[in-house]
């Protein structure tokens, strides 16, 4: 029987042998593994699980997955899940971002793609309904981003319009594509749509750069999937217009006011690469950006009522030209106060550099800012950078800086591989231990909500305990089943909804989830059966990891030093992490997760989810810490 | 039933989120899917940040109801809807090539045209877009706007081109 709420196929693309193929889904996957990030956690292990540790994030050998779920167009605000093994945690991480491309996927009759091997050419993937093909890039290859979503919409418009006279005018197709940092493979770039939207935590875009891959276009022109309960999910859908549009705030400002609000009122917003986490900068306050950048004030994704986004542009002065959207919080925070920038039209222009090479802003803005700190400190001189001064506040020098990086130009070649190994290696450059300056989880930089202060949503083992590492919408907390616990998002990111529409109402998303599928979930069902076990094999490969690093738990399911490092200035002055609280925290997580003390899922938890062969993968992970 | 007055669709393109709840909204009414191609109304993305909905502007001559060659088109009185007849209707494409916007568009099916109908006098996309308080859509009397309504008749193209002109300005050449 077919299930409801989806398609049921996949796209199988092989780019080594140019083959495409069809794959049909078994009941059984969707119903216990749902989408997007289960599906690909599921596809990954069965694939490559056997010999994970020799899997390189960058050979040929990764698989890139892009899974939308059965709530991809349904639940409103459309998104979709990138994944594979991942260059930054060795893990593998789900990554979503929003847009269209998710439900022109589906409207085209396919729930996601697999991308295996590597094209000896640059290519672009074609799929207009059931006609799939593998096209050259080479024009396309090193344009920035905006030239090349701009260029690639209008030759695939055209060429629409042209193979369908009679069709009329051709909306736009969806596009994914990577600018020049993930053709160069820098483990920070990403995997982009629109302007600034990025699957950013994971490095995908540097998986795509390897496989040559520049961009993958869809156009769908069919229905969404059938449902299981149309009337129900059609009044789930009224429900979440209703709490979306109630909320005026979130609606006028989107995470835009954080920029200011989070390190005024929460103090735990990132400033010069962590060093502090509280300011009162007034000239970065929302109403700042909405008077001198902001030319939309309601900028959406498919079906959302919230429209959190907005455009920015930066019309007079230095930076003029600059074309972002928002920005939002993380990239206020990362783009902006983590690099000493207090103006919207430096961090605009910063966030648009990053848009148009194709870097995360948030662990891209996280090796700018440890570079910064490098030479705050004289560890990094002038002579090490190529003459630049990289000066806190200059939003000119961390552009340029990101462009080396993207191009991986000079000491940009080292920082392209991240913080951390970036660390290691400058580490043994100069002879000294960098440590100390890195503010990052498994290889993926925290996001820009800080532990220190208590006062937002992180707990202490946040980050510590997450299978995706620094990841800020997936974080570790206790109940397990509680709706910001890392266990709830596997279900966001599996039925591939946005967490912003999630957040009114956290119980929707199981009512809604029965209502398209027909498959019954609760939140504690869930946290202790299907979810866990896409936790669990998240976690094994974390564990497992390689080649080129392997995490040991008792050493890094850690915060980042810098938080054990009290605050030095505002109103949580003197607050830092504390060793033992973690510590306890940590053991009653491993405990509730079924991880043993060493922080390794136990033989038994696995063997009851049916997961024997990560058991067995685990043996000589359990070996190692004996 | 009460006598309908004619009416029109106000549009304030620039203001659009591109967030298609008028597209959803469309597709259920007259399809019961989601299903994008298949709405009567479709938001345009030509370029991020210039999104807009096109659809039906009713020109006061009808030239799409002038050059339908087997009489499939026809207005209707009370609403001033462009009504498509499915049986009669051969997808010839001539109402798209007669319409200064080209907005009228073939059925996924392939079997017929669509174009707004204006959902019998009580818009849902206007409902959606008023609920939703992005009032890129309202409704005024079709009486007073009626000479102007073509002007917003253009293609896709041409209403991109002018909408890159009002928001990135002089910057717009940067990303073509």
């Amino acid at each position: 029987m077919k299930s409801r709420g989806y398609n049921g196929k996949f796209l199988e693309v092989d780019l080594s042998r140019e083959k495409i193929k069809v794959l049909d889904l078994e009941e059984e996957l969707l119903e216990h593994y749902v989408g997007g990030r289960g599906v690909a956690v599921k596809f990954l292990w069965d694939r490559l699980g056997a010999e994970w540790e020799k899997v390189d994030p960058l050979g040929p050998e990764n698989l890139l997955v892009i899974a939308a779920g059965p709530l991809t167009g349904y639940y409103p605000g459309g998104r979709i899940c990138i994944s594979g093994k991942s260059p930054q945690s060795n893990g593998i991480i789900g990554s979503t971002v929003g847009g269209e491309f998710g439900v022109d996927l589906r409207c085209a009759g396919y729930d996601g793609i697999i991308i295996s091997g590597a094209s000896k050419d640059p290519v672009y993937l074609f799929i207009k309904d059931e006609d799939v093909e593998i096209r050259d890039a080479s024009h396309l290859w090193g344009l920035d981003g905006k030239k090349t979503l701009v260029r690639l919409t209008k030759e695939c418009r055209d060429e629409l319009k042209r193979r369908y006279p009679r069709f009329g005018e051709w909306k736009d197709p969806s596009i994914l594509y990577i600018g020049p940092a993930g053709e160069n493979l820098t483990r920070v770039a990403v995997v982009m749509e629109k302007w600034t939207h990025a699957a950013g935590y994971g490095g995908y875009g540097a998986v795509m750069g390897s496989k040559m891959l520049k961009a993958i276009v869809a156009k769908g022109s069919g229905p969404l999937p059938d449902v299981y309960d149309p009337v129900k999910t059609f009044s789930l859908i009224n429900r979440v217009y209703d709490l979306c549009i109630a909320r005026d705030g979130m609606r006028r400002w989107g995470t835009g006011s954080a920029g200011y609000s989070v390190g005024y009122s929460l103090s735990s917003e990132p400033i010069r690469n962590w060093q502090e986490e509280w300011h009162d900068e007034k000239s970065f306050g929302v109403d700042r950006f909405e008077r001198k950048v902001w030319v939309k004030r309601y900028w959406g994704d498919y079906g959302c009522p919230t429209t959190c986004l907005k455009i920015a542009v930066v019309k007079t002065g230095p930076y003029a030209g600059a074309i972002t959207d928002n920005p939002d919080y993380e990239l206020q925070a990362y783009l902006g106060t983590n690099l000493g920038i207090f103006t919207p039209e430096g961090n605009v222009y910063v966030s648009s550099v990053i848009d148009d090479l194709g870097i995360c802003g948030i662990n891209g803005g996280n090796v700018l800012g440890f570079a910064g700190e490098l030479y705050q400190r004289g560890i990094l001189t002038k002579d090490d950078l190529d003459g630049l001064e990289l000066k806190w506040g200059d939003p000119k020098a961390f552009a340029k800086l990101a462009e080396m990086i993207a191009y991986r130009k000079g000491i940009g070649d080292i920082l392209a591989e991240g913080t951390f190994r970036a660390a290691l290696k400058l580490g043994e450059m100069k002879g000294r231990d960098l440590m100390p300056y890195v503010v990052q989880v498994k290889g993926t930089g925290v996001g820009a909500h800080g532990i220190r202060s208590k006062m937002d949503y992180p707990t202490p083992i946040a980050y510590a305990c997450s299978v995706q590492g620094g990841d800020h919408t997936s974080v570790a907390r206790l109940p397990i089943h509680s709706s910001g616990s890392e266990l709830i998002r596997i279900m966001c990111d599996s039925a591939v909804i946005c967490i912003f529409n999630f957040y009114p109402d956290p119980s929707l998303i199981w009512k809604f989830y029965e209502a398209v599928t027909g498959y019954h979930q609760t939140a504690e069902k869930w946290a202790n059966g299907d979810g866990l076990r896409i936790l669990q094999i998240q976690r094994a490969v974390l564990l497992l990891g390689g080649p080129d690093f392997t995490w040991d738990p008792r050493i890094h399911d850690d915060n980042p030093l810098r938080f054990y490092e009290p605050l030095p200035s505002g109103p949580y002055k003197g607050q830092a992490a504390d060793r033992k609280e973690v510590e306890d925290l940590k053991r009653q997580y491993y405990e509730a997760v079924g991880w043993d003390e060493n922080g390794i899922p136990k033989s038994e938890v696995l063997r009851k989810l049916g997961l024997e062969s990560v058991d067995k993968a685990l043996e000589k992970v359990r070996e190692r810490y004996k | 039933m009460s006598k309908k007055s004619a009416i029109w669709i106000m549009r304030d393109l620039q203001r659009c989120s591109g967030c298609r709840l008028c597209e959803i909204a469309c597709s259920l009414y007259h399809e019961g899917k989601i299903w994008p191609e298949a709405s009567r109304i479709r938001v345009f993305k030509l370029v991020p940040g210039l999104e807009f909905p096109h659809f039906c502007t009713q020109c006061h001559d009808y030239p799409c109801v002038n050059a339908c060659p087997v009489n499939a088109l026809s207005v209707n009185e009370a609403t001033g809807a462009v009504i498509v007849d499915k049986e009669k209707c051969t997808a010839c494409g001539k109402c798209i090539d007669a319409c200064p916007g080209r907005i009228p568009h073939l059925h996924p099916n392939g079997k017929y045209i669509l174009i707004c109908d204006l959902c019998d006098g009580d818009p849902q996309c206007v409902k959606i877009c008023q609920r939703a308080k992005y009032n890129v859509l309202w409704i005024v009397p079709r009486s007073g706007v009626e000479k102007q309504c073509r002007l917003y008749a253009r293609t896709p193209e041409e209403i991109t081109e002018e909408l890159a002109e009002n928001i990135y300005g002089k910057f717009k050449e940067v990303y073509k």
